[in-house]
């Protein structure tokens, strides 16, 4: 019995579907770059953490109501919602498939993240000219992390905004450019929303307290 | 604004492994993004307005109103700029979204609690000052105690 069975003709045995699933090509990059953005998501929350403990620690150096100009901030926080309205006019023009306004509107979005990069490492080169810069106070050391990491995020941001608007120019609005497109829309949109906690609870709490 | 969206999406689960995804294709209109930029303008707006005028004396109440209006405003970027709807890519966003909610809340909520204690204990008492040796001796044994 054993060697009939052996014997008989072999069917092939499948240990996965006959039929592979037709998944298109980056039909999951959309999920698995949120799922980067919910990792990226509590990198910023350990930094809002660390910063809610130690923002109170000036060591009697200056605090936040000495050293925060709003209006420096009210600035850079419109440069950012605009670089992201701006980056949402891509997004739709990318869907109809015109390639100069994606690019136009995609230059505009580099703009305005380019000038709140400036805006910020002003601040920033103002805050270590004065004196108060991150090994002055474990709240200032918090304060350059927090804030300097989401810099960090938008100058990446930005050099592959740059990278895509070459991709763009060379390969046009195919597919896979629309996928990276996409991406980064995310990624942008993202940073902003990060930047919301930023502003609310760095800088106006900090006036505040 | 994804009425559309949503209906396309109830008739992808219906296919076992052809679901293409196309719902990522959803960026929303012209229309939606000016009202999510209006929103965040006006939500931008007002705490801003608030903490620089100081219209409000109380500093406390300021604090829970501009938190409260970055929450909403976190809300409204999520819907009309990620276009984030319980709904996407079969609910998996939402639900890795929904987790990272719940760790951020644990992290920052625990961090704060934790250390506000912390350093409630690590103040120096009036009673300590009082009777330095046995008194501190006594903190220390309760404060070893009390830990779990």
């Amino acid at each position: 019995m054993s060697s009939a069975t052996a014997n008989a003709p072999m069917e092939p045995r499948a240990y996965h579907l006959p039929e592979e699933p037709h998944l298109h090509e980056g039909h999951s990059t959309m999920l698995g770059f949120w799922m980067y953005l919910m990792s990226d998501c509590l990198i910023f929350a350990i930094l809002f953490a660390t910063y809610a403990v130690l923002g109170g620690s000036y060591a009697g150096g200056p605090g936040p109501k000495d050293l925060f100009d709003l209006n420096l901030i009210a600035l850079n926080t419109a440069m950012l919602l605009f670089s992201s309205i701006t980056y949402g006019f891509a997004m739709l023009a990318m869907e109809k498939n015109r390639v100069s306004a994606t690019q136009g509107w995609l230059f505009v979005t580099l703009l305005f993240g380019g000038a709140f990069l400036f805006i910020e490492l002003y601040e920033f080169s103002h805050l270590i000219h004065e004196g108060a810069g991150p090994t002055r106070s474990a709240f200032l050391s918090a304060f350059f992390t927090l804030v300097g990491t989401h810099g960090l995020h938008v100058t990446f941001g930005s050099i592959w905004l740059v990278t895509l608007m070459v991709q763009v120019a060379k390969k046009g609005l195919i597919p896979a450019n629309k996928r990276r497109l996409m991406c980064l829309s995310m990624f942008w949109h993202f940073l902003d929303v990060i930047w919301i906690g930023v502003f609310t609870f760095v800088y106006l709490m900090g006036v505040l307290r | 604004m994804s009425d559309a969206v949503h209906s396309h999406d109830a008739h992808g689960h219906g296919h076992d492994h052809h679901d293409d995804h196309h719902d990522e294709g959803s960026h929303g209109s012209f229309g939606s993004y000016m009202i999510g930029f209006g929103l965040s303008v006006i939500l931008t707006a007002i705490p801003f307005w608030l903490v620089m005028t100081g219209t409000l004396a109380d500093a406390q109440l300021t604090g829970f109103i501009i938190l409260a209006f970055a929450a909403v405003q976190v809300v409204v970027h999520m819907i009309y700029f990620l276009h984030m709807n319980s709904r996407v890519e079969g609910g998996w966003s939402f639900m890795a979204m929904m987790l990272t909610i719940v760790l951020v809340v644990i992290v920052l909520s625990g961090s704060m609690w934790v250390m506000y204690h912390l350093n409630a204990n690590m103040m120096p008492h009036p009673q300590m000052e009082m009777d330095m040796g046995s008194t501190q001796e006594m903190r220390l044994s309760n404060d070893m105690s009390e830990m779990p």
